[in-house]
C-alpha cells in the first residue's frame, strides 16, 4: 500500500511544491494508517474495549461460565448488593470497608512522605542518582515478592522485626493476624513498596517550578518555610492531584498485600473488595455478581476522583 | 550521537539537576548530617531485601532460631536445589521459564504493535483519527479490576485458560505504550523523515529504517517497563492459571509459601529468583525507568 502511494507523492515534491509544516509527513495510501494501527487495534478492541462493554452485559445476567443457562436478571445483581438479605451484600460491603480503611490510612502517608523524600533529593549533591535509585528499588519488585518477604519479616515468633523488638523489651504484636496490627502491616509495607514511585513524580514536579519564583520570594524576605508554603506547594498542585488520583486508584486495587501477607485475616477483616470480587467471579464462578461489584467499586472511585478534582479547583480559586 | 540527540529531544534520561538551595553545598557538619539521614533512609529500603537474600543462604534451623544473624552460618545454597526440580508440586524453575517467556512475548508484542500504532497517530492523517485517539486515551482511566471478569471469560472462550497465552497476550491491548511512544514521535523533528521521503523511501521504510533507530531509548524504556509489569503481575495469573507447571513466579510464590510453611530459606530463595531479573533490569535501565515515571506526573 505504502509503496503504491510513493510515486505520486514524490512527483508532487518533484514539482517543487513546498511541504507544509505541521501536516502529516506525506499523503499516503488510504489504507496505510489502518495497516499500521491494525495489530494494536486487534488487541485493544479484544482485551480492553470489548471487555469493558461485555462486563456490563455479564453483570445483567445470572452468569456462570460453566453452566449452559445464563438467565437475564436485569439489575438484580446490583440491587441485591444494596439489600442486606442479598447473598453477597454483607460480605461485599465488609470487603469494601477493608478497602476503604486501607485507602484512608495509606493515601495521606503516600501523599506526604514521598514529598519529604523528594524535597530531600531536590538538590545537587554527589550520589543523588544512587540514592534516588535506592528509594525506588522496592517498587520494581512485584507485590508477590514484597508479600512473602513481609510475611516472613513480620512473623510473630521467628520474624526479625519481633526479634529486635524483643531485644528492646518492647511488645511483639501479631502483625499479620490481629487488629489493629494487620492495618499497620498492610499500610507500612505498601508505603515501603511505593513511596519511591510517588517521590520520583514529586521530584519532577519540584524541578518544574521556576527558580525565579524562589529568588523573587527571597528578595521579598520570605523564609524557607514561607517559600515552601507560598511557592513550592502551589507549584506542586497539579502534580499533587495526579499523585492523589493515582494513589487512590492503586489503593482501591489493593490485592496482593492482603492476599499474601495477611491472607484476609483476622476472619476476613482484611479481605479487600478486589479479593472478594475475584473470589466470587473466578473461584465460585458467579461472574454476573462479581462484574456488578466491579462496576460499583468503579462508580465509588469515580465519585471520589470527581470530589478530588473539585476540591483542588476550589482551593485554587481561594488562594 | 543521533540517539543522544533524540533522547534529549524526547526528554528521556534528561538529568535536570538544578542546584536548589540546600544543605548539599552547605557547611561540613550540615552536609554530614544530610548524608546520615540519607544513609539511614536507604537502610530502610535495603535491609529487608538484604534479609531476604541472607535468609535464602541459611539452613532452616539457622533462619528460624534465635539469635538471628546477618551472616548465614553455615553458608549454604541447599535451599536453591529443590527449586530446580521440574517434577515437584512447586517447580520454581518452570515458573521462572514461564515468567520469562510470557514477559518476553508480551514485551515484544507491545513494542511492535504500540510503535506502529503510535507512529500512525503521530504522523498520519486519516478519517476517524480523533475519535480513535480519544477512545485510546479514555481507556487509560478504566480501572483494571473492571476488565478482570470479562477478560477471564474472553480468555476462556479463546481456550487460553491455564496457558501462557493468557499471560502473554491480553495485557498488550493496554493503551499506555501507544500513548508513551506517540509523545516521543511527536517530539521528533520532521525534517529527517521528509528528506527520506524525497529520497524515495516509502512510509514503512521511513518508520522502520529512519524513525525507529532514532527512538531506540524510548523503545528500550517501554520494553523495560512492559517486562517489569508483566513479570510482576499477580492477580491475573493467580486466577487464570491452574496447573503448578503453568504458573508464573508471582502466581507460584504464595503456593511455595503454603507448601513450605516455615521453611523460610526456601521461600526466600523463591523470592530471590523472582527478584533478581527485575533488579538487574532496573540497574541497567535505572535512568530511563525513573525518567519515564517522572514525566508521567507532569502530564497529569
Amino acid at each position: 500500500m505504502a509503496t503504491a502511494a510513493r510515486p505520486a507523492a514524490v512527483g508532487r515534491a518533484g514539482d517543487g511544491s513546498v511541504v507544509p509544516r505541521n501536516r502529516p509527513v506525506r499523503r499516503t495510501g488510504r489504507a496505510t494508517p489502518y495497516l499500521f494501527l491494525a495489530p494494536f487495534l486487534v488487541l485493544f478492541i479484544g482485551f480492553v474495549l470489548l471487555p469493558a462493554v461485555y462486563g456490563i452485559w455479564v453483570s445483567l445476567h445470572d452468569y456462570d461460565y460453566l453452566l449452559p443457562g445464563k438467565p437475564w436478571v436485569g439489575l438484580q445483581n446490583y440491587t441485591e448488593l444494596f439489600d442486606s438479605a442479598g447473598r453477597d451484600a454483607v460480605n461485599f460491603w465488609h470487603a469494601m470497608r477493608a478497602t476503604g480503611i486501607f485507602t484512608v490510612l495509606s493515601v495521606p502517608l503516600l501523599l506526604v512522605l514521598p514529598l519529604g523524600l523528594a524535597l530531600l533529593l531536590n538538590r545537587a549533591f554527589p550520589g543523588r542518582t544512587f540514592f534516588r535509585a535506592v528509594f525506588f528499588t522496592p517498587y520494581v519488585l512485584g507485590v508477590a515478592v514484597v508479600g512473602v518477604l513481609f510475611r516472613f519479616i513480620l512473623e510473630p515468633t521467628i520474624g526479625v522485626v519481633n526479634y529486635y523488638l524483643g531485644l528492646l523489651h518492647l511488645p511483639q504484636p501479631a502483625w499479620t493476624t490481629s487488629t489493629p496490627w494487620v492495618w499497620v502491616t498492610l499500610v507500612g509495607m505498601t508505603v515501603w513498596w511505593t513511596v519511591g514511585f510517588n517521590a520520583i513524580i514529586y521530584l519532577a514536579g519540584l524541578q518544574d517550578i521556576s527558580p525565579d519564583l524562589y529568588e523573587a520570594a527571597e528578595v521579598d524576605g520570605a523564609n524557607k518555610w514561607q517559600q515552601f508554603r507560598y511557592v513550592t506547594l502551589p507549584g506542586l498542585r497539579p502534580v499533587m492531584l495526579f499523585v492523589l488520583t493515582v494513589t487512590i486508584l492503586a489503593s482501591a486495587n489493593m490485592f496482593g498485600q492482603a492476599y499474601i501477607t495477611t491472607q484476609g485475616a483476622p476472619s476476613n477483616e482484611t479481605r479487600t473488595a478486589i479479593m472478594y470480587i475475584a473470589q466470587t467471579g473466578l473461584r465460585e464462578f458467579r461472574q454476573g455478581a462479581a462484574a456488578a461489584m466491579g462496576y460499583i467499586l468503579a462508580a465509588a472511585l469515580i465519585l471520589i476522583s470527581l470530589a478530588n478534582f473539585r476540591l483542588f479547583r476550589t482551593e485554587e480559586g481561594e488562594s | 550521537m543521533a540517539a543522544d540527540t533524540v533522547e534529549a529531544v524526547a526528554g528521556l534520561g534528561q538529568e535536570r539537576l538544578r542546584p536548589a538551595t540546600g544543605a548539599g553545598r552547605g557547611r561540613t557538619p550540615g552536609r554530614i548530617g544530610f548524608y546520615v539521614v540519607l544513609v539511614i533512609l536507604s537502610l530502610v529500603f535495603i535491609l529487608p531485601l538484604l534479609w531476604m537474600l541472607v535468609t535464602s543462604f541459611k539452613q532452616t534451623q539457622d533462619a528460624t532460631s534465635q539469635p538471628l544473624g546477618w551472616i548465614p552460618n553455615p553458608f549454604t545454597t541447599e535451599s536453591y536445589t529443590p527449586l530446580a526440580s521440574t517434577t515437584s508440586q512447586t517447580p520454581v524453575v518452570l515458573w521462572f521459564l514461564n515468567s520469562l517467556a510470557a514477559a518476553t512475548i508480551n514485551t515484544v508484542l507491545i513494542v511492535v504493535t504500540a510503535s506502529l500504532a503510535a507512529y500512525a497517530l503521530a504522523r498520519m492523517d486519516f478519517p476517524g483519527k480523533k475519535l480513535l485517539f480519544g477512545l485510546i486515551v479514555g481507556t487509560i482511566f478504566i480501572p483494571s479490576f473492571v476488565l478482570l471478569i470479562p477478560n477471564f471469560l474472553i480468555v476462556s472462550d479463546l481456550g487460553w485458560l491455564d496457558s501462557i497465552w493468557a499471560i502473554a497476550i491480553p495485557s498488550a491491548g493496554g493503551a499506555f505504550g501507544v500513548f508513551f511512544l506517540r509523545q516521543i514521535f511527536l517530539s521528533l523533528p520532521r525534517e529527517i523523515e521528509e528528506a527520506a521521503w524525497l529520497d524515495g523511501a516509502n512510509q514503512f521504510q521511513i518508520f522502520y529504517r529512519i524513525v525507529l533507530p532514532l527512538v531506540r531509548p524510548g523503545l528500550a524504556t517501554l520494553a523495560v517497563l512492559s517486562f517489569l509489569t508483566n513479570w510482576n503481575e499477580l492477580i491475573w495469573p493467580v486466577y487464570v492459571l491452574f496447573s503448578p507447571s503453568k504458573f508464573t513466579l508471582p502466581a507460584g510464590l504464595p503456593i511455595l509459601q503454603g507448601a513450605y510453611n516455615t521453611n523460610y530459606p526456601i521461600i526466600m530463595a523463591g523470592a530471590v529468583v523472582a527478584s533478581v531479573p527485575v533488579i538487574i533490569l532496573f540497574v541497567l535501565a535505572q535512568r530511563h525507568v525513573i525518567a519515564s515515571v517522572a514525566r508521567s506526573g507532569l502530564k497529569g
